[in-house]
């Protein structure tokens, strides 16, 4: 007989006995773990999961707070361009208005000098003539300028018609000064009495001639008293002469093609011609 | 030379006895008990553990899993006893490799004891599952005439199983000590390697036939509209127990 019925009882118990004791010492304590691990994973899975969350609402907090810094930034930014701007044109109007300034000061000097300029040409002009003048009187005619000068001066006073010298005669002898001759340069003693005869052939002898040397007659010759006055100078002729001079400048830096020679002599003519 | 275990006798009073079967039989409750203890008792629940916890683990999940798939939907309440019978066939035949060691099994006593213990098991489940009722009714089915055929089929699978694990693991040893006394060298390891192998497999084979009969007995009462929904939580469980 190979089956023994004991051993199969006996079997039976020692297979169920062994059920319990791997029950409570095997399957429980293992699966309890495992139950234990997978609840440590998913609180761990759930805990990473809510800081996730948590990081990303962070996220979105800091990259608002990025943004409405970089707005802020960029307000500044404006507001400070803008003031920059605002100062560069209250600057450039300052730069301006300090350069108009100057200009006018340089145009000022600039009309100062040619002011000063102009008197210095006239008074080296005047003496050159007069020289020049003076020098051609002496070789030509024998003569002085200022005996010219006189000579002319007397044939204007001796010109004069009769209407002219009446209203000259009641002028001066209303006026209660004596009469004044002022000249630009010394009479000899023989000019002052032809000057004296002619006065005293057309206007009378009873006003007493006073003689004057004033230099800023600029070589002329004249008569005066009581606001009236009978004249003869270079002046009038430097001044045209000055305003062509001037006016030949003008053409020439115009049109630079002029002749300089025929220019300059022109004048110097022109001035000998109305002196006669 | 002794056929069975059951005939080597240490000790015996009238009808009681203490054979090689039972002997060894308390040796393997004893290693097996022992060992899950030693391990067990220091067991973490961490993610780092020792390599016998993760042994351990491993066995207790892929039988958990088996159960499983073979359709149990809640297979921690059959776990005590299929993975007993599991571990304890495959223990017997691992234990082989001891020299002078007699695998329990080896008996048709031993055999007879467990596949009795299904015998009872599985009316035992589907009743727990269905009622006396309800599981009673599944040997009517599908008509009564199959009354006796399912009852025929109840004892002789019992038989089978019995026998299938008595021949196999008889015939392994009987095999190893023919082998032995014929050529002494290095052909018996072989044998001894495939017996182990054979074991494994009847280890097997043993625990999930009990595990088919107990989910026959447990889903009589299942009807077809019922099947779809059920296999489907099985897949979610099963998907849930790979995690």
């Amino acid at each position: 007989m190979l089956i023994d019925w004991f051993t199969v009882i006996a079997q039976v118990l020692n297979f169920l006995i062994l059920v319990w004791l791997l029950k409570r010492f095997l399957y429980q304590p293992i699966l309890a773990a495992i139950d234990a691990r997978e609840q440590d994973i998913a609180a761990k899975i759930a805990d990473a999961d809510a800081k996730e969350t948590e990081a990303e609402k962070q996220r979105e907090v800091y990259q608002q707070k990025n943004e409405a810094f970089d707005q802020q930034r960029k307000t500044h930014m404006n507001e400070v361009l803008k003031g920059a701007k605002a100062e560069r044109a209250q600057l450039l109007d300052a730069t301006r208005q300090e350069a108009e300034d100057l200009r006018g000061r340089l145009e000022q000097a600039l009309r100062n000098e040619q002011r000063s300029l102009d008197e210095e040409i006239s008074r080296s002009t005047r003496e050159e003539v007069f020289a020049i003048a003076r020098k051609t009187l002496s070789d030509l005619a024998g003569t002085s300028l200022e005996q010219r000068m006189t000579e002319i001066f007397l044939d204007r006073l001796r010109e004069l018609n009769t209407a002219q010298i009446t209203e000259l005669k009641s002028a001066f002898k209303k006026s209660s000064d004596t009469l004044r001759v002022r000249t630009a340069f010394k009479l000899s003693a023989d000019q002052r009495a032809a000057i004296e005869t002619v006065i005293g052939e057309m206007l009378g002898k009873e006003k007493a001639v006073a003689f004057d040397i004033v230099p800023g007659l600029v070589s002329g010759i004249e008569i005066s008293s009581d606001g009236r006055k009978i004249a003869w100078s270079i002046a009038d002729y430097l001044g045209s002469l000055a305003k062509r001079v001037d006016d030949l400048l003008k053409n020439k830096s115009e049109t630079e093609g002029a002749a300089p020679a025929d220019s300059t002599a022109t004048p110097v003519k022109d001035v000998d011609n109305s002196g006669h | 030379m002794n056929l069975s275990p059951d005939n080597i006798i240490y000790w015996q009073m009238g009808f009681f006895k203490l054979n090689a079967t039972i002997v060894f039989t308390w040796g393997l409750m004893l290693v097996l008990v022992l060992g899950s203890k030693m391990i067990t008792r220091k067991l973490s629940t961490g993610l780092q553990r020792s390599r016998w916890q993760n042994l351990l683990e491993i066995i207790v999940t892929g039988i958990n899993k088996q159960i499983e798939e073979v359709g149990l939907k809640h297979p921690q309440k059959y776990l005590g006893f299929l993975g007993t019978l599991f571990l304890f066939v495959a223990m017997a035949s691992l234990f082989t490799i001891v020299p002078g060691y007699e695998p329990p099994t080896g008996s048709l006593s031993t055999t007879a004891a467990l596949a009795i213990c299904v015998f009872v098991a599985v009316p035992m489940f589907g009743i727990e599952e269905s009622g006396v009722g309800g599981y009673l009714r599944g040997y009517l089915k599908p008509t009564i005439i199959m009354l006796p055929f399912n009852i025929i089929s109840e004892i002789s699978r019992t038989l089978a199983l019995a026998v299938r694990l008595f021949g196999n693991m008889m015939s392994g040893t009987m095999i190893l000590a023919i082998l032995l006394t014929i050529t002494p060298f290095v052909f018996p390891i072989i044998m001894s390697a495939l017996g182990l192998l054979t074991g494994m497999v009847q280890a097997y084979i043993f625990s999930i036939l009990a595990t088919v009969y107990i989910a026959a007995a447990t889903r009589v009462r299942t009807t077809k509209p019922e099947v779809e929904p059920e296999e489907a939580t099985e897949d979610k469980t099963g998907s849930v127990s790979k995690l």
